[in-house]
């Protein structure tokens, strides 16, 4: 019998499977983009004379050590924290040039006069736990994202069909093109206007 | 009988290796799409709380990173346990944030330098009394916008 070696496997195709993989790890791989809350942080020199707030016009948050929640002197779940903020902001209880006619809230005259005045005060331990706190921070921004959502839907809804957080989120999209971004700014601005983001953060203290 | 002897004589034919460049290729290109750049080594625990009101960090020239949190193990018994500060490649004091600051700033292209954001990649579980040393740190240099970053997720998940 004559020598006979094992035929050669046929690599022609092996191209074409490495190929499908390297799509199908492109495709399904996302490039990891870091993301989180936005703030800004006052400026360091001290005010002379602080303007007069009225108690009513502050929504007061504290953190305590033992990442108990405190909000309007009264303990409180995380879970109701949105809608205690949502009805604060949106109370708009002021009336002649105070008044806010778009707010949709009780009007209660013990609650803020409108958005404008409106001034969440978040203060928190030093034995806070970050985790808490941010999760905090996260139902506060929620709470002014909900409401210039529906602002925002109200207003512009039927001509963009896009809430606010999308308008946003493709307003900072670098790949937007600018004539998007120039329709999209006034729009941004009259409804962040409507409800200015108003968070002061107090100096952690070690009480309680 | 002799037909089974005579193939195991038979010198084995040699395997194709023509197909290796796609190979090593292919996991380049997976390499290089799915690796994140990070120009400092983690030396701390850095796992981030969540939640779900985020805004993207897209530009990564406008960044600069402050990490902290307990050390990782294996710098514990040199470091200690309690929450410290990274800066690049180096724990860090609170005092030396500011330079640190004004480094990185300096560093940077002119017209970046007043659109800076200061990102704070801090673990879940580190106390508010450092951030806020941070944050006073950062007033000092007027780097004033921060980002708290954290990953995409319900708030409900920092709770336990």
């Amino acid at each position: 019998m004559a020598k006979r070696s094992a035929p050669e496997v046929n690599a022609g195709s092996m191209a074409d499977i490495a190929f499908l993989l390297l799509i199908f790890f492109l495709v399904t791989t996302t490039i990891e983009t870091d993301s989180g809350l936005n703030r800004k942080l006052p400026p360091m020199e001290d005010q002379v004379d602080p303007p007069i707030i009225r108690e009513k016009n502050i929504f007061t948050v504290l953190v305590s050590k033992n990442d108990q929640l405190l909000v309007e002197e009264e303990l409180a779940d995380i879970s109701d924290l949105r809608s205690l903020a949502i009805a604060f902001l949106d109370n708009g209880g002021g009336v002649g040039d105070e008044a806010c006619e778009y707010c949709q809230g009780e009007r209660d005259e013990a609650s803020s006069d409108n958005p404008d005045k409106a001034i969440i005060s978040l203060k928190n331990d030093r034995e806070t736990s970050y985790k808490v706190y941010i999760a905090v921070q996260n139902e506060l921004v929620a709470a002014y994202n909900d409401l210039r959502n529906r602002e925002f839907e109200r207003l512009f809804g039927t001509e963009l069909g896009i809430n606010y957080v999308e308008a946003q989120k493709q307003y900072d999209d670098p790949r937007t093109n600018t004539e998007r971004k120039e329709l999209l700014k006034p729009k941004l601005d009259q409804v962040k206007a409507m409800y200015p983001q108003k968070l002061s953060e107090a100096e952690s203290t070690k009480l309680n | 009988m002799s037909k089974f002897k005579k193939k195991k004589g038979g010198d084995l034919p040699a395997i194709s290796t023509a197909s290796l460049p796609d190979i090593v290729f292919m996991l380049l290109f997976f390499f290089m799409v799915a690796t994140v750049m990070r120009d400092s080594t983690l030396m701390v625990v850095n796992k981030l709380p969540a939640a779900d009101q985020i805004q993207k960090l897209d530009k990564k020239d406008r960044v600069m990173y402050i990490y902290a949190g307990k050390p990782s193990s294996r710098y514990q018994d040199k470091y200690g346990s309690s929450a410290r500060i990274q800066l690049n490649d180096k724990f860090a004091s609170v005092d030396e944030v500011g330079a640190f600051i004004l480094a990185e700033r300096a560093s940077k292209r002119q017209e970046l330098q007043n659109v800076l954001t200061t990102a704070l990649k801090v673990d879940s579980d580190t106390k508010m009394g450092l951030i806020q040393d941070i944050k006073q740190e950062l007033r000092k240099v007027q780097a004033l916008k921060i980002n708290y970053t954290t990953r995409v997720g319900d708030y409900t998940q920092n709770l336990n």
